[in-house]
């Protein structure tokens, strides 16, 4: 199997020789742009632009916008939702750092030693991914958290005491991000075993005739070696998390009593519910920040890596 | 690895590859075990077997999410998306692997940036100014918000597969009297077919499966994607979860079962471009 990081190698190794950018190519592949541009300015750039002045306005939807100045800002500040908000995507930020992504190195170390059953095991762990969010939602919602046709019902029914975890205030957003979290880590173990397959196979071997254990090999050999995928994951995790908008909106709407907001939803309902653009390009201006951040760090060791 | 790994070790790797096996699978045995029982079976005991298989759910999902109408929609949008993205996208890749000047590394950057900028970043305006423009309920107009959020990845994935091709081979079919057009689309084109059915079967899952965009901009009943159909189905109009897990089989089977034959592709082209669905 030619991994991505294979034929990455073998492309770079290849350009290196051939793009001196003779300059037979003429100025009508300048044209070969102009659809992806246009589409993505139309569609991402313009209305990005307007969202960033439309947070310094007020505006219904409707009737033409007025310039407030900083007073969505002050709103949003004021509003304990917000803090919620903001403090559950920084909660749900911690969880997806650490979880997923240790049960994704577990498992793709593991896949390494599993060498006759890896691929079914791979195909297994990505199936969640590729099913629709919306139907994983309703799946955890009725068939496993629901008091009356899920299996936590049939636990309690049985004696156990277990409650609807979307229900309670204090567990809400665990409980969404419990399914986010089984449809999530199967990628990032996809991910990190194709990066642990490409560590060479001598200093495995080597580590291992001087009698190294699991833990060590791992701690040694593995992780060092497969650093760079560790952190753009991490990178990448960030920036998903405070864009997670999906499970909530279908699972909680944010609720109960707002205990699961996270900033995508309560910009959603500002625009959407309480005809509160104005506030809702707010959120969403903070929420770039947030990506912004930690694009920054994504673009410049893509970019290393492609100077490699 | 060639050092024998000892018996233990190879019973703790198997039995925590089984736990993963078994978390990844079992809610989706409880989708596929329920869409089989009469909703009062369910209430009794959703682990209990599906006999005898209780196939009306199927019928009923069909007909309460409009499948034979949501259904079309979906496969349209998914397609529409599809061809938009591969076309504007190969074109893109093409240039970018071609030229290395700094102007389009700037293109490059400004790509990859846009993976990474939040829906609500443009959605509020993009709303209301498709709204002004009577685009509201319009698959084409979501077929190009789609265009725009999946290029990118499909400009980043499809590079790779253009840097591969020597320019040799360019510059032979100049040579012979093509044109720069005729080598794009006789030539390079038919090389980096195997990456364009990558980005193809990609981009047509995040669509079959997309639910922000598709609820918000695609509200009238006649217009809605499956994906969005069930999500009302099992919100407000049913709670008869044999019949709502029925219509999520139904989703969800054509994107097992191309999953399950084209696992490399999928794998490799998600991991390659690293977006999150």
């Amino acid at each position: 199997m030619a991994t991505q990081a294979e034929t990455l190698v073998t492309t770079r190794a290849r350009t290196r020789r051939t793009s001196d950018a003779a300059p037979s190519a003429s100025r009508i592949h300048l044209l070969y742009l102009v659809p992806t541009f246009a589409i993505n300015f139309a569609i991402i750039l313009v209305p990005a632009l307007l969202t960033i002045a439309l947070a310094f306005f007020s505006w219904d939807g409707i009737s033409p916008p007025q310039f407030v100045g900083l007073d969505n800002f002050v709103q949003i500040f004021s509003d304990g939702v917000f803090w919620t908000a903001l403090t559950n995507n920084v909660i749900w930020t911690v969880i997806f750092l650490i979880v997923p992504v240790a049960m994704g190195l577990l498992a793709a170390s593991m896949l390494l030693i599993a060498r006759k059953a890896r691929n079914f095991f791979q195909v297994v762990y990505f199936l969640p991914v590729v099913i629709a969010t919306a139907i994983t939602a309703r799946v955890w919602q009725g068939m496993i958290y629901s008091p009356v046709t899920g299996i936590f019902g049939l636990m309690h029914r049985a004696g156990f005491p277990v409650g609807n975890p979307l229900a309670g205030t204090s567990t809400a957003l665990y409980g969404v991000a419990t399914v986010d979290l089984w449809h999530w880590w199967g990628f990032l173990c996809v991910i990190f075993f194709a990066a642990l397959r490409q560590v060479p196979a001598e200093h495995i071997e080597a580590a291992r005739l001087e009698g190294a254990n699991y833990g060590q090999m791992l701690r040694y050999v593995l992780l060092p070696a497969i650093r760079p995928t560790i952190t753009l994951m991490m990178i990448l995790t960030v920036i998903w998390s405070f864009l997670v908008f999906d499970f909530v909106y279908i699972l909680t709407q944010g609720g109960p009593a707002f205990s699961s907001e996270v900033l995508s939803t309560l910009a959603y309902r500002h625009a959407f519910y309480d005809l509160n653009v104005g506030g809702a390009a707010a959120v969403a201006l903070i929420i770039s920040c947030f990506g912004l951040i930690a694009t920054f760090f994504y673009v410049r060791i893509q970019t290393r890596e492609e100077a490699l | 690895m060639k050092v024998v790994e000892s018996r233990l070790t190879m019973t703790v790797t198997y039995v925590v590859l089984g736990i993963g096996a078994f978390i990844a699978l079992f809610p989706i045995a409880l989708l596929v075990v329920n869409s089989l029982k009469p909703a009062a079976a369910i209430v009794v005991s959703p682990l209990s077997p599906p006999f005898p298989p209780r196939w009306d759910n199927f019928v009923h999902a069909w007909r309460d999410a409009h499948f034979s109408q949501t259904f079309v929609n979906s496969a349209l949008l998914t397609a529409m998306t599809i061809v938009l993205v591969c076309t504007t996208g190969s074109l893109t890749a093409y240039v970018l692997a071609r030229r290395k000047i700094k102007a389009w590394q700037l293109a490059t950057f400004y790509l990859m940036a846009t993976t990474t900028a939040p829906i609500q970043l443009f959605l509020f305006p993009l709303y209301f100014g498709f709204a002004k423009l009577g685009w509201i309920n319009s698959p084409p107009a979501v077929s190009l918000i789609y265009t725009a959020l999946y290029s990118p990845f499909a400009v980043m994935l499809l590079r790779t597969y253009f840097l591969a091709v020597p320019k040799e081979v360019e510059e032979a079919a100049l040579v012979d009297g093509a044109n720069h057009w005729q080598v794009f689309t006789r030539v390079m084109l038919p090389i980096v077919s195997p990456g364009l059915l990558t980005v193809a079967l990609i981009i047509g899952l995040y669509s079959w499966n997309e639910f922000l965009i598709a609820t918000t901009f695609l509200q009238k009943a006649d217009k809605q994607t499956a994906v969005i159909a069930f999500n009302l189905l099992s919100g407000q109009y049913s709670s008869d979860w044999g019949e709502i897990m029925a219509a999520a089989l139904i989703i969800v089977l054509p994107v097992v079962v191309l999953f399950l034959f084209m696992q490399r592709r999928f794998i490799e082209g998600m991991a390659g471009g690293s977006i999150k669905g």
